[in-house]
């Protein structure tokens, strides 16, 4: 049986971090969001130089482990594990979510930007009024899963003290030398945040495929 | 009112445009007819540049196309162009389609724009469906909306781009109804179709292409009747025959 003793005797110390691991999981969901479209858009505007920086990019931060991100701010520049941590899984996610924005952009026909476009509406304004909506339907299934993924991601804060949900359940890990009990608590907690979400991107995924 | 003088346009090696001369009058509608990778769009689409050119001179009212100084979307508001799959906008209704341009691009008023909208539609003859959206209309109801979606902006010139060959042979005739209407308000066109009847009825010239060239310009009385280039003959013999 589990011992709820462990969660009622810690329980500040898991509703800490389980603030700490949402406050740092919302800024980097809306960071990564902004900057994920602006990749994105880098990548297939009609700009040489911008696709390639984009490019680029995508390709480095994708390709390398989230861990050695948060190393490169924590110890490369030396900020507080918090803030190192919630910056790199800004820009880890950010690689992604740029990927699937960028398919979804892609994936609306040629002719909806040509018929914008030969009405005189400009490049921006085309992107924003005919094509974005249209791709945000496409793209709420997979950017829904990088939203769980970063939940769930967020726990390379505890590599580097980074007061979320896994550091605290380590700290009173070691304090109260039980394991299983102790982390089952932890899962516990990133639930109450990744199935709502779960469950709010397959609501959102049904309203909007019903308005087609 | 556009002029091509000795236009040539690549794809990477492949010559798409040939020596492409080519003068079409204010109020003059053109059809432009020739088999199938002729180029026929490309040429269409180079007057309000969804393509570039790559030699010559392409200018619209003195206005050169092709220079870099030239306000393209200014340029556009002046061409309205009809393509064969209507590219409509699905998420927005009938109405909202028609007032996007005209008030992000001309500034017009939601008051106006509707209005404007409005006339159009009942013009191109389903004033009913302002409200519908795109995916609940007939093909041939989609296309006049994208016609109307092109007069609205209130152009000198309409592009179509064979505007009923996706659609079901019942409706091919409203949609050519439409655009002959336009035809005899005196609106500058130039059509890639193989609607003969339509090149009969209000077209005052038939361009014919092949591989890339304007092999010939005639009227389509003359054109039709008798045909000077060999390809031509063939090619006419073929769709005649189809
Ligand atoms: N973006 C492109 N890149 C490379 N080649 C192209 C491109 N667009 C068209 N082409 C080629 O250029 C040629 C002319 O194409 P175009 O679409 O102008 O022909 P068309 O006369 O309109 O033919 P159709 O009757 O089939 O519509 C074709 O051989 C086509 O394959
Ligand atoms: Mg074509």
């Amino acid at each position: 049986m589990l011992d709820f003793s462990i969660l009622t005797e810690n329980l500040d110390m898991y509703l800490l971090g389980f603030k700490n691991t949402i406050m740092s999981s919302l800024v980097a969901l809306i960071s990564s969001l902004i900057l994920g479209v602006l990749i994105a858009i880098m990548r297939i505007a009609p700009i040489k130089p911008l696709n390639w920086l984009g490019t680029a990019y995508v390709e480095f931060i994708r390709n390398i482990p989230l861990l050695i991100i948060t190393f490169f701010f924590f110890l490369g520049l030396k900020l507080s594990g918090l803030y190192a941590g919630t910056l790199a899984l800004t820009i880890y996610t950010s690689s992604f979510i740029a990927e699937a924005i960028r398919a979804g952009i892609l994936s609306v026909p040629k002719g909806q930007m040509e018929a914008a476009r030969s009405s005189g509406l400009t490049y921006g304004q085309a992107m924003r009024l005919v094509i974005l909506p249209q791709a945000v339907k496409i793209v709420i299934p997979p950017l829904g899963n990088q939203f769980i993924n970063l939940v769930k991601n967020s726990s390379i804060l505890a590599v580097v003290a980074g007061l979320d949900l896994m550091y605290h359940g380590d700290l009173i890990s070691s304090r109260t030398f039980v394991v299983f009990d102790v982390y089952i608590f932890v899962a516990a907690f990133y639930l109450i945040l990744t199935i709502p979400l779960s469950f709010g991107v397959g609501y959102l995924e049904k309203r909007l495929a019903k308005s087609n | 009112m556009i002029v091509f003088d000795r236009v040539n346009k690549y794809y990477g090696d492949f010559h798409v445009l040939k020596e492409i001369n080519l003068t079409i009058k204010k109020g003059e509608v053109v059809v432009v007819i020739g088999p199938s990778g002729s180029g026929k769009s490309t040429l269409l689409r180079c007057i309000n540049r969804l393509e570039t050119i790559s030699q010559g001179s392409l200018s619209i009212n003195g206005l050169n196309v092709a220079d870099k100084k030239t306000d393209i979307n200014k340029l556009r508001r002046n061409i309205g162009m009809v393509f064969q799959h209507f590219h409509l906008y699905p998420h927005k209704t009938v109405l909202e389609n028609i007032m996007l341009a005209p008030r992000k691009v001309l500034g017009q008023s939601e008051d106006e724009a509707k209005k404007i909208a409005l006339k159009y539609l009942d013009k191109v003859g389903i004033g009913d469906k302002a409200n519908s959206f795109p995916s609940q209309l007939s093909g041939g109801q989609q296309q006049r909306v994208a016609i109307a979606r092109g007069l609205a902006m209130g152009p000198e010139i309409m592009l179509f781009d064979e505007p009923t060959s996706a659609l079901d042979p019942e409706m091919i005739g409203e949609v050519l109804d439409v655009m002959k209407a336009l035809a005899h308000e005196g609106m500058t066109m130039v059509v890639v179709t193989h609607e003969m009847g339509f090149a009969r009825e209000v077209a005052d010239r038939i361009v014919f292409m092949d591989e890339g060239r304007v092999l010939e310009e005639a009227t389509p009385a003359e054109f039709y009747a008798n045909p000077r280039e060999e390809r031509a003959r063939l090619f006419l013999s073929r769709i005649l025959n189809h």
